[in-house]
């Protein structure tokens, strides 16, 4: 059963007198457990993709389904819920809580989930560790450097566990040790819990780990190849 | 538990974050807070004693008429045998409500039983002329029992040189200051009533003044003449009549009960009609309620304006943080819950501005309530209604609890539009909002 399915998307934006094509006609299916890298140049259309996939924004035709349930037409309390159980997201600009420690952000979605505090703690506590920010948990966010900020951003997206990871340019801030610890927590994550993955990026480093690769241009898919993860 | 709540803890940090909005928004909260607890406490002070002190000039809490005459004021408008009705009013009403106390009460009986009954006292009036030596007035003279009438009335206590009369029978007469001024007497001096009696019949009786009353108010020194009750009767030919019985009961909160339980003692008595002081003095009830009117329209305006000035915080600290709502909605808060996170942030400014108010105003308030508040424009009105030149605020927890609970409740509504407005967040254009 496919997990993500979206059946010819289109979305063009209005700047204006200006019309800007977002998503042209974009249909694709990923299934459960798929590792998949969505590549584009930028302006093609991924963040726009994503967008759709999370529910965080609406198509203006099409159709997008999750786990076997039609999303798009949704109402917002409904999508934030469904977001909340089945999604995690790294944004492509961090967007961490100013007001919430590292801890607390990485805590934040368990938190509404309403999962106890000691379990919290614990598996919040583990996952500082394994993207290698222990001893920064009580840091605010704007007392971090742009990569740790980011760690705590893909921290806060998995740590709760969801079926699907959507990352936007998860390793734009990162240095090469740094992005390959954290493609390998993804994988580890993928293998172990058969967690979904769809991340958007240019980077080389990122496309090496995908077992597909879905080329973008001009927000349509442009080429759809499986591959050999390294 | 709650400190621990994410929603909680949010809403904590993010009303800091602007430290001085915050607690401007807070410091006009506590203002008008202090303001109502302050000006709500005093009015009702004020009221209480303007109630009191009017009533207890002559008025009393309830009376005892013939019927028509509060309007027609007849001689021959008369109670008969009021005397012995009183003492049975006087009886029944202090046995019945004895009664009642007893067992919860009965250590205070001894010592506050005087207090705590009701005081009943017969008067008759008729108009007559008064003639000193040189000079002759129409007035309005009153029949009193020596008595009971310092019970139920504050004028025998306001003697300012003589005594009060002394026995029901004596030929004696008690008058205002202005009175005596005007005819020209002095104590001692004697004094010539003329009028009609009860019969019709003429009457007529020479008595001493023996005390002379000042109460400060033209009008009461211009027109008080009281002689004892039995002299009033065989002057005026009134037989065992008189023309009301005052009741005076301990609290005004009593009244009610009294007054059911009078009318029970009267309904053998068609031809008799108990009034309460509302009736008696339908000005003071307006008057108090007029004065609540336009108070409650300044603190309305003053509620408004705190509420506007909530909702202006709300609103700009919403629109600020418009890309981390984004945020959270993205990660999966509903816009229900965000709601709910302004409107907490909004009621725990709420809270603090509550419990601030009223702990200051209270504190002003008990602080006037040992030395009194006196200010400009107090002695004019002090004259009108009988009021002394300091006031004593009266605090219940009601009054106290009265005007900030309407400021946090008007808080509380002002954030419900800020909040309603994220169900109209676009999560992505949120996010793509600076911030
Ligand atoms: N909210 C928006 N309003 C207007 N135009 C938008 C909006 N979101 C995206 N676009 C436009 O839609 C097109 C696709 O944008 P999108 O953000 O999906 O690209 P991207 O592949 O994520 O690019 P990048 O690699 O730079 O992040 C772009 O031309 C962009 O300018
Ligand atoms: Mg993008």
């Amino acid at each position: 059963m496919s997990d993500i399915r979206c059946v010819n998307l289109c979305r063009t934006f209005h700047q204006g007198d200006i019309t800007v094509t977002g998503l042209d006609h974009v249909s694709i299916d990923i299934k459960k457990g798929e590792f998949v890298c969505l590549v584009a140049p930028s302006g093609g259309g991924k963040t726009t993709l994503l967008n759709a996939i999370g529910g965080l924004d609406k198509p203006d035709s099409g159709e997008v389904w999750i786990a076997g349930k039609r999303i798009d037409n949704m109402g917002k309390s409904a999508l934030a819920e469904m977001r909340l159980n089945n999604i995690g997201f790294v944004f492509q600009a961090y967007n961490l809580i100013p007001v919430l420690t590292a801890r607390e952000n990485i805590e934040f979605v368990m938190e509404v989930q309403g999962i106890p505090a000691a379990d919290r703690h614990r598996r919040s506590a583990a996952i500082l560790t394994e993207v290698g920010l222990e001893g920064l948990e009580d840091r605010r966010p704007a007392k971090m450097s742009g990569g740790q900020q980011q760690r705590v951003a893909v921290a806060r997206a998995i740590v709760a566990k969801p079926e699907i990871v959507l990352a936007d340019e998860p390793t734009a801030n990162l240095d090469s040790s740094s992005a390959e610890q954290l493609m390998d927590l993804f994988v580890s994550l993928n293998k172990n819990h058969n967690t979904t993955f769809v991340i958007a990026t240019h980077d080389q480093r990122v496309m090496e780990y995908a077992r597909r690769i879905v080329k973008m241009l001009d927000g349509r898919i442009d080429q759809d190849i499986p591959q050999d993860p390294r | 538990m709650l400190l621990n709540n994410i929603t909680f803890r949010l809403a904590w940090r993010n009303l800091w974050r602007q430290p001085r909005r915050t607690l401007l928004t807070l410091g006009a909260m506590v203002f008008a807070n202090i303001i109502l607890v302050c000006m709500i406490s005093l009015q009702f002070g004020m009221y209480g004693l303007m109630i009191d002190n009017t009533l207890s000039m002559l008025t009393g809490h309830l009376k005892v008429l013939a019927l028509n005459y509060k309007d027609d004021g007849k001689i021959r408008q008369s109670i008969d045998e009021a005397e012995t009705l009183a003492r049975q009013l006087r009886n029944d009403l202090n046995r019945l409500k004895n009664k009642n106390f007893e067992g919860e009460s009965a250590a205070n009986n001894d010592t506050e039983g005087e207090n705590n009954s009701v005081k009943i006292a017969v008067r008759g009036k008729a108009f007559a002329l008064a003639s000193s030596e040189d000079r002759s007035f129409g007035i309005l003279v009153m029949g009193v029992e020596p008595e009971h009438e310092p019970q139920v009335s504050s004028i025998p206590g306001l003697i300012q040189r003589g005594r009060y009369l002394s026995d029901s029978k004596a030929e004696e007469i008690v008058i205002g200051s202005v009175l005596a001024r005007n005819l020209q007497v002095d104590l001692d001096d004697e004094i010539t009533l003329i009028g009609s009696g009860h019969d019709g019949s003429f009457a007529a009786a020479v008595i001493t003044v023996v005390g002379i009353t000042q109460s400060g108010m033209t009008d009461l020194d211009r027109s008080i003449a009281q002689m004892p009750l039995q002299l009033f009767q065989e002057t005026f030919a009134m037989g065992n009549g008189a023309h009301e019985i005052v009741i005076r009961a301990p609290d005004l909160s009593d009244v009610e009960e009294i007054s059911i339980r009078a009318q029970r003692l009267l309904d053998d008595r068609p031809s008799l009609v108990l009034h309460d002081w509302d009736d008696l003095e339908p000005g003071l009830k307006q008057s108090i309620q007029a004065d609540l009117f336009s108070a409650w329209f300044m603190y309305g305006v003053l509620i408004t304006l705190v509420a506007f000035s909530v909702l202006n915080t709300m609103l700009m600290s919403v629109l600020e943080r418009t890309r981390e709502f984004g945020i959270v909605m993205s990660l999966g808060l509903t816009p229900g819950r965000l709601g709910r996170l302004v409107i907490l942030e909004t009621a725990i400014m709420g809270v603090l501005g509550l419990a601030a108010g009223i702990l200051i105003g209270t504190g002003l308030v008990a602080w006037a309530g040992i030395y009194g508040i006196t200010f400009p424009g107090m002695d004019e009105m002090g004259k009108q209604f009988n009021l002394p030149a300091r006031i004593y605020p009266d605090l219940t927890v009601f009054q106290l609890a009265l005007g900030p609970s309407i400021v946090f409740a008007a808080t509380l509504l002002s954030s419900l539009w800020p909040a309603l407005r994220l169900h109209w967040l676009e999560p992505v254009q949120a996010m793509r909002a600076a911030g």
